[in-house]
């Protein structure tokens, strides 16, 4: 089978063009059924991205490109498309509970899942500044509008205003340094740009520091890093949840996949700029969230401090690097994400619990969730042999490798500081006294931290098929 | 004189930084804020139409409809957002979204 109605073959497009044509048809549904349509909508949104991941695995093996060179489909967009879809659909499973209370009822909100999953895709395949570009956007105008899905409450609104005039600005940033790399080299394929970009003249090096600044952006890396805690704090604890795993994940195989296909030439120069970020985001990361009272701040400033431990494996800019990255992704995701998960699942009288004091005595009311939440915070701490622990290993081990030992110094250093408020967190739920009885916790939210938590704790058991996915991942992109 | 790539440049670049400087330095309406986010997409515009004009490329010229069109998108959801945050604190003033800090 080969579609070719344009002169371009659509295969590698397959699945995108599948979630995208099945994400408009659910929007029929639920403009022609109303919002009693919501829970099937989101149930027909779960089994689409199912539908899209088998497509996607059913491809063809080997490199395929398409649209002259601009979508990209190789070993490393296939591993990171799957986490991806994995992420969008347990953010569609984590939203029950939420969409079952009468005015968040609204069945866009799976649309817009499911549209900025399309964006995500085209972002992790893309070969040229403009799909680059269209995916980012796609990804980012849902996620805008996602932060501020509760329309009634001003702390909802009021996140996704700040991230939107914030992410606006950083787009704008970026596609200034995109058009000036445009300008500079003549073309906007990442091949075209790393046969003409030998040496970094001014004006490509400006260019390429705008390009990072929007890329800094969507991971959230310092200095860019002002919108994380607020819209952390003030979207829907699901939405947050989707905003720490597959966005993150997508805007960062980017983010590798620019600096190691556009610009392979230019390691040196890059290279100094992503070190900075880095250690800047560890620090960030680890200093910021030791006076928060807010637990989803604090995961915000968790997850800054993690971006700065992804970058130092894409500091190198080798396959050991990029591996470590694609691992550190994979982990991170699934650790924040269940972490997530158990602050939705905790409510206290139908009141969501924000405040790590509400966390008090949790050990002695659920023993259960409470040893499984330990567990996420000591791996999101890096403490072996939970896989935390492992991903950071790989990222510092391919630093050292390189001979960047004071990235890896500094960036152990920061990760011991980092340990202290998760296991602050641990200290509020085993010894404090008990903060009051909190109400039953929702199934599918229970089994979303059962499987997170016994992911980490059995990943060093059996790392071998991961570890090697993301290696074969890696080596697709040299 | 001739009117030459630097030129368009030039402008493009202060289009650019006039759009910067509205979004930091405007301490009153978000209104403004949204002006200066299209005022950064002509600027892009601008140097990409122009870069696509003396490199004899139709690529920029494409990449520049493209912008216009993401930056409509853009725009309107922009305002979306705006109007429902006003519905709830009855104010778009650059100094009242202040629910959350630290």
């Amino acid at each position: 089978m080969n579609f070719t109605p344009a002169g371009y073959s659509l295969l590698p497009v397959l699945p995108e063009i599948v979630l995208a044509v099945g994400a408009m048809a659910l929007l029929m549904v639920g403009a022609f059924r109303g919002e009693r349509s919501t829970f099937l909508v989101m149930t027909l949104a779960i089994a689409l991205l199912i539908v899209t991941g088998v497509v996607q695995c059913w491809l063809p093996a080997g490199k395929l490109t398409t649209f002259g060179g601009s979508f990209i489909v190789d070993g490393y967009a296939r591993f990171l498309k799957i986490v991806v879809l994995v992420g969008s659909a347990a953010t569609l499973l984590i939203s029950y509970g939420v969409m079952s209370e009468r005015p968040r009822r609204i069945f866009e909100y799976a649309i817009l899942i499911l549209v900025s999953t399309v964006g995500m895709m085209l972002l992790v395949s893309a070969g040229d500044l403009i799909m680059l570009y269209l995916g980012l956007e796609l990804m980012s105008l849902s996620l805008y509008v996602m932060a501020a899905s509760h329309r009634d409450e001003v702390k909802s609104t009021e996140a996704g205003l700040k991230y939107f005039v914030l992410g606006a600005l950083a787009s704008g940033m970026m596609l200034y340094g995109m058009s000036l790399i445009y300008g500079f080299t003549g073309t906007v394929s990442f091949e075209g740009i790393a046969a003409a970009a030998k040496s970094g003249g001014t004006g490509l090096m400006f260019g390429i520091v705008f390009l990072l600044v929007g890329l800094c952006f969507k991971v959230s890396a310092v200095p860019f890093h002002m919108w994380t805690p607020d819209v952390y704090e003030g979207a829907p604890t699901p939405i947050t949840a989707f905003f720490s795993s597959s966005p993150k994940v997508a805007a960062f195989a980017v983010f590798v996949r620019v600096l190691l296909t556009a610009f392979p030439n230019l390691v040196p120069e890059w290279q100094q700029i992503v070190v900075f970020v880095a250690i800047a985001s560890m620090a960030v990361g680890s200093f910021g969230a030791i006076g928060q009272r807010n637990i989803k701040r604090m995961m915000a400033y968790s997850s800054i401090g993690h971006m700065g431990f992804a970058l130092v494996g894409l500091a190198p800019g080798t396959p050991e690097g990029v591996q470590g990255v694609v691992l550190y992704l994979v982990i991170y995701t699934v650790m924040t994400f269940g972490v997530f998960t158990l602050i939705l699942a905790m409510q206290r009288d139908g009141r969501a619990m924000e405040q790590i004091s509400d966390f008090a005595g949790l050990s002695r009311s659920h023993p259960v969730l409470a040893f499984l939440t330990a567990m996420l915070l000591f791996s999101l701490a890096g403490i072996p042999p939970l896989a935390g622990f492992f991903a950071k290993f790989y990222v510092f081990m391919a630093a050292i490798k390189a001979g960047m030992f004071a990235l890896a110094v500094i960036g152990v250093l920061l990760s011991v500081v980092g340990a202290f408020y998760y296991l602050n967190v641990i200290k509020v739920m085993y010894v404090d006294e008990e903060a009051g009885a909190t109400d039953a916790v929702r199934v599918e939210l229970g089994t979303v931290v059962v499987v997170s938590a016994l992911f980490n704790m059995l990943f060093f058991v059996y790392p071998g098929p991961l570890v090697g996915a993301a290696t074969a991942a890696a080596k697709s992109l040299f | 004189m001739t009117i030459g790539l630097g030129h368009y440049l030039a402008v493009g670049a202060i289009l650019f930084t006039l759009g910067i400087l509205g979004i930091f330095l405007n301490r009153k309406n978000i209104i403004v804020i949204l002006m200066s986010v299209e005022l950064i997409l002509l600027a892009v515009n601008i140097n990409l139409v122009s870069f696509s004009a003396f490199l004899n490329d139709i690529v920029g010229q494409v990449f520049a409809l493209l912008v216009l069109t993401v930056a409509a998108a853009e725009a309107a959801i922009g305002l979306a957002i705006l109007v429902v945050y006003f519905r709830n604190r009855g104010s778009i003033a650059v100094q009242d979204i202040n629910m959350m800090k630290g």
